[in-house]
């Protein structure tokens, strides 16, 4: 995939990504209505040109709410990029078949031109024409993300 | 350099049933799964899998972070979930009417965890289980789906820091001051895809309940699962709960670990955790005389009988000066907290005092914060937005600091000879 960045800083926890208020909805479009917005109230307006976001250290830390991930993907990001992930968003995001990556952020800005897709070892940044590695992901966490997420590679595998 | 193995590496090697270390994944099975009022989206998604659970006595289901249910869609989802119950005839659904509490709470003591067990669980404090000596970790909810399908998981074996810790604390302290003062230590992310391995003196002598705060707080450091060396309390606990049939495992002597922590006690004072960060660590002092609007004691952090005789001991007798919730993390806490009178020196204090479950500190009922207001807490987590407002600000503290800053209505240290935090000798 290719496109432009939203960039946020460290920290940036689930409960800024989509709060506890909300996540009583079993419609994943009120998730993605009211994603990011403690955070970030430009948030959607950004989404509707740029789909990748690259953050720094600890994104998704908190809460274990899948409806973090589930309200991005569901607003349109396609790709997380950040210097490091928590734990259990991380998982997360693989299991809704989020794609995620962690490498080296700070020499990506606002609104570059990204390309990357699961499997890259490298993260192309065509704004700035460098290319950043990408830290390497458990194999069962490639297969998932390829099935789209747990539920389709658990119905893959019945199969 | 050693070539014995972590807690985890030994706990995750018996399940594979073979020898892992740090790094590799294993395939394991889970003695118990928990989860809460995420069921009923969990049942939607187990259900587009398969129709019989694989197992329905290693299911457990509590309802506790919107009791009772405060709007229609928290009721619709409860019977969701209670209809989902019944179908498949699950052994350990804790509905309103069945003694139950926060989810965390009840596998500790109902018997659910216990030393050598693997637990997993969608919430993010399923590490509080850890305080048995079992090994508990937190994961989504369509990953519990495909676990009640299949009864596995995926693991990727952590590596360890070590935590060992001396001594003992000091009169007015609590094991939640050592634990905001490790997060402050480590940082936010500071024990990341890690287990945090708690052993030492200044361990053996904190209660269970103690043990739980520490390692419901291991996920706020982001580890992986938090752990601490079963003993004789761990037993008697377990007695108590009824739990039987488990096999004790801890760390070699000659463990691996990534990285080892030595804490004396001693040096522990009254902390907080500043807004809006867990890691924003401050002694209490630093802050004193910070205004609040309202006051928390509760959670699965510290909602346990001791954290409420704890509280009591400050608040018996006096008023409090802002609006103070009381929330035990049980119907088990209340009924003994009742039957201590407790209860009684709560109200008679000017306190709100809520049925059990997690209340306001997920922000979703009971006590949520307006606009510019500042709350002290005993739960565990401060992020913006987390109890309310965006515009609100959360202060996490211990329960002696958190009801002494009720009486003043700002944030206070207490001071008191005879108050020996909740240490037991």
């Amino acid at each position: 995939m290719r496109g432009k960045v939203i960039k946020y800083g460290d920290n940036v926890s689930t409960d800024a990504i989509i709060a506890g208020k909300y996540t009583k909805t079993l419609k994943v479009q009120d998730l993605a209505d009211h994603a990011m917005e403690d955070l970030d109230p430009d948030f959607h307006e950004k989404v509707k040109t740029r789909r990748i976001i690259a953050a720094g250290t600890y994104f998704g830390c908190g809460s274990s709410r899948e409806q973090a991930p589930t309200a991005l993907k569901a607003a349109g990001i396609e790709c997380i990029l950040a210097k490091e992930f928590a734990r259990i968003f991380y998982r997360n995001a693989i299991n809704v078949g989020l794609c995620v990556a962690q490498c080296d952020t700070s020499r990506i800005g606002e609104e570059d031109e990204i390309e990357f897709s699961p499997g890259d070892r490298c993260v192309k940044n065509h704004t700035t024409k460098e290319e950043i590695p990408v830290a390497k992901m458990p194999e069962i966490m490639v297969d998932i993300l390829a099935a789209g997420g747990v539920v389709p590679y658990y119905r893959s595998r019945q199969e | 350099m050693g070539m014995g193995k972590t807690f985890a590496e030994k706990i995750l090697s018996r399940k594979a049933g073979r020898e892992v270390r740090a790094g590799d994944i294993v395939v394991v099975s889970p003695d118990y799964c928990i989860s809460h009022e995420n069921s009923a989206s969990i049942c939607t998604t187990f259900s587009s899998l398969t129709d019989r659970v694989w197992d329905p006595s290693k299911i457990v289901i509590t309802l506790d972070h919107t009791v009772p249910a405060p709007a229609p869609e928290y009721a619709n989802g409860h019977a969701v979930i209670r209809r989902f119950a019944k179908e498949q005839g699950l052994c350990h659904f804790y509905d309103l009417n069945c003694h139950g509490g926060i989810c965390h709470q009840i596998i500790c003591q109902e018997g659910y965890s216990a030393p050598g067990r693997l637990i997993v669980g969608a919430d993010s404090h399923t590490c509080t289980a850890g305080a048995l000596g079992a090994f508990a970790t937190g994961i989504g909810r369509s990953e519990m789906a495909s676990v009640w399908a299949c009864g596995e998981i995926w693991l990727k074996v952590p590596e360890t820091i070590r935590v060992y810790v001396t001594g003992r604390l000091k009169p007015g302290v609590c094991a939640k001051d050592f634990i905001l003062y490790l997060a402050g230590l480590l940082g936010a992310g500071g024990a990341g895809y890690k287990c945090l391995e708690f052993d030492g003196p200044g361990i053996g002598r904190m209660t269970v309940a103690d043990r739980m705060t520490l390692c419901n707080m291991g996920i706020e450091m982001d580890a992986k699962a938090a752990v601490c060396r079963p003993d004789e309390k761990t037993e008697k606990y377990l007695q108590e709960a009824g739990a039987s049939d488990y096999t004790a495992i801890w760390a070699d002597e000659d463990a691996v670990y990534k990285r080892t922590l030595e804490i004396d006690l001693a040096d522990i004072v009254p902390a907080v955790a500043k807004p809006s960060r867990v890691d924003n660590y401050a002694p209490a002092r630093e802050v004193q005389g910070e205004e609040i609007d309202q006051a928390f004691i509760g959670a699965c952090t510290n909602g346990r009988i001791e954290d409420l005789r704890a509280a009591a001991a400050v608040l018996a007798g006096r008023q409090v000066a802002v609006r103070t919730i009381i929330m035990p993390a049980s119907c088990k806490v209340l009924e003994q907290a009742l039957a201590e009178g407790l209860i009684q020196t709560f109200v008679a204090a000017g306190c709100t005092v809520m049925p059990p479950g997690c209340g306001p500190c997920v922000g979703a009922s009971g006590g949520v914060l307006g606009d510019g207001e500042c709350c002290i807490s005993t739960s565990n987590r401060n992020f913006v937005g987390r109890m309310g407002s965006r515009r609100s600000r959360v202060y996490l503290a211990s329960p002696i600091t958190v009801a002494a800053s009720a009486l003043e209505g700002e944030i206070s240290c207490w001071e008191s000879e005879e108050q020996n935090g909740t240490e037991d000798f």
